[in-house]
């Protein structure tokens, strides 16, 4: 029987709990602002011997991963969490854990990538692992990220899906804010995550395999095709668990949450902490007559283009917020996927806005700014490119 | 829409603000409402300035930016009165706070305070100084929030305290804190 206690707890705290109860063989991390606190807590889980799990305190996070990507090679249920110029040293593993396929989860507090140093959130240290195969979840709040990490055991160790997970939450907005939260009894978390069964390991000299080795480009290609396959199936899967998770705990998982799109006109796509902004001025905006939808984005890989498309597809005007730059590029990453999902399904102007960089603050007002610009938006052409919200 | 309570919180680090922030919203919660309480991170070191807010609310919040409009303003130190503009963006009938031996009259002139806002202030300096030994004004400052607006019952934020202060202080210290509480919850005056 699930039995949920309502408590206050930060993120950062949520995502301790789901660890803990998950209870993963293997740990390896290296503290970094804003993440610090999610390694403190269960650094204390350790060493009041709550867990059993082995806690590797390596020096930096290129280790930290490093350990991660050997110990899940070994059999093991693995686990960390970074940030920042932490996500940015262990990206050279990234790729690696993802090509091994390896189930690892990461918790990722999204804060700005320096220059300048700047430790608030953002998704610019996040969006750089949207190529390399792994799967990706943003929370919006602390219930989110509970939720999601409980989840993402589960979905990376599905024997269909074999792939590393990141579980991402706005650093401070969602990793320290106190909040209420939903946290599930032990047992209920503990069953729903199961055993890990390894489908090979290292360790089992019964049947011994190498893993990293070299590759041609036969066998290369290969591997990469047999990533796309799982990844793309994986969007199923993740329904299938995340439909699971929600029927014990009442909260129901979508990919992407759209709110009151059926019959909007004008139409917010978003990720991460600012979604219930914009829902809140949806409401206000409803209020006063006006046909206004937001379509939150929780699966952002692999991208879900056809719901996105499904949700939004008919609206006059769409606008994308992107918590982060892709130099160089007509939009940002979200803007970018948001108009592959619509290629050939409109002929409805997106515009992508980019807010909230280094943690600036989402004021209600931005948000009124962009369902202004998108009611006065009727072409398609021409495209601005990427439009700065709350600075000139 | 369900009616949302939004507090702004000024004070210099160590005087223990988040502490207070955060104690308010889990005497809220206590009363089953849905709650936030989150500091305004910034390069801070002990005596800087810092903002922490407080949101309570009878349904689920669902904004997760700063506290512009607050109802209610808490400044636990009156130094920062010349450095900062805490009136900025108080509601029309919001309240004010204010640590200071100042009477509310003094304090709402100094805060050109417009007739429509609350002004409370409470010597919370000098009373932690008293009870709590130390230049930690957070506790009482609660019992001041308390009195003045009814946004916690007093016995809540006593039975709050107990519980959080009890899994790292010693009952000396608890109780210290808890007459700091009382005090302020009776010496606050409105003006």
């Amino acid at each position: 029987m699930a039995t949920q206690t309502t408590i206050s707890a930060t993120g950062n705290l949520l995502i301790a709990e789901a660890y803990r109860q998950v209870e993963p063989d293997v740990i390896a991390a290296y503290p970094i602002t804003p993440q610090t606190t999610i390694v403190e807590a269960y650094a204390k889980y350790v060493a009041d011997g709550r867990v059993h799990t082995e806690l590797v305190t390596v020096e930096s996070e290129h280790s930290s991963m490093s350990a991660c990507i050997g110990a899940s090679a070994a059999g093991a249920r693995t686990a960390t969490a970074t940030s920042s110029q932490g996500f940015a040293y262990m990206y050279e593993e990234l790729p690696i854990a993802a090509g091994m396929r390896l189930p690892i989860v990461m918790a990722n507090a999204n804060r700005a990538i320096s220059a300048p140093i700047n430790i608030h959130a953002d998704h610019s240290d996040v969006m750089s692992a949207r190529d390399t195969g792994w799967i990706m979840l943003f929370a919006e709040d602390a219930q989110d990220a509970y939720d999601n990490t409980v989840m993402s055991f589960r979905i990376a160790e599905n024997p269909a899906v074999r792939l590393p997970v990141i579980t991402a939450l706005d650093g401070f907005i969602t990793t320290h804010a106190m909040e209420r939260a939903q946290l599930m009894d032990d047992e209920t978390v503990k069953s729903f995550a199961g055993q890990y069964v390894p489908p090979e390991a290292l360790l089992d000299t019964e049947n011994p395999i190498s893993v990293g080795m070299f590759a041609e480009d036969r066998f290369y290609t290969a591997g990469h095709l047999s990533t796309r396959r799982a990844i793309d199936g994986a969007a199923s899967i993740i329904k299938e668990i995340g439909d699971e998770w929600g029927a014990l705990c009442g909260r129901p998982f979508n990919a992407v949450n759209a709110y009151r799109c059926e019959d909007a006109d004008y139409v917010i796509v978003i990720i991460g902490s600012a979604a219930g902004n914009v829902r809140h001025v949806v409401n206000e905006l409803r209020d006063q007559g006006k046909k206004v939808g937001v379509a939150s984005i929780r699966v952002y890989r692999p991208f879900p283009y056809q719901e996105l498309a499904q949700a939004i597809g008919h609206a006059k005007a769409i606008g994308v917020m992107d918590r982060s730059e892709s130099f160089g590029a007509q939009n940002g990453p979200l803007g970018l996927d948001v108009h592959t999902a619509l290629y050939g399904q409109t002929q409805a102007p997106v515009r992508d806005y980019i807010y909230g960089l280094g943690g600036l603050d989402v004021t209600l007002d931005l948000i009124r700014q962009v369902y202004a610009d998108l009611e006065e938006t009727e072409s398609i052409v021409p495209d601005p490119g990427v439009i700065y919200l709350g600075i000139n | 829409m369900a009616e949302l309570t939004e507090i702004r919180w000024h004070a210099r680090a160590g005087q223990g603000a988040v502490t207070a922030a955060t104690l308010v919203a889990e005497t809220a919660l206590l009363q089953d409402k849905y709650i936030q309480a989150m500091p305004e991170y910034g390069p801070e070191r002990t005596g800087a300035p810092l903002k922490a807010y407080t949101r309570v609310c009878d349904e689920p919040i669902e904004v997760h930016n700063n506290i512009t409009n607050p109802q209610i303003v808490i400044v636990m130190d009156e130094t920062l009165l010349p450095l900062v503009d805490v009136m900025e963006g108080i509601t029309e009938d919001g309240a004010v706070i204010l640590n200071t031996r100042m009477t509310p009259a003094e304090a709402r002139a100094k805060l050109k305070a417009p007739s429509s806002v609350k002004v409370a202030t409470v010597d919370a300096t000098g009373i932690a100084i008293d009870t709590i030994k130390r230049d930690i004004p957070n506790t009482p400052i609660v019992g001041a929030l308390s009195a003045v607006t009814g946004l916690v019952p007093v016995d809540k934020v006593k039975e709050k305290l107990v519980q959080t202060f009890g899994e790292k202080f010693s009952q000396a210290i608890i109780d210290a804190n808890l007459e700091s509480v009382d005090r302020a919850y009776k010496e606050v005056q409105v003006g």
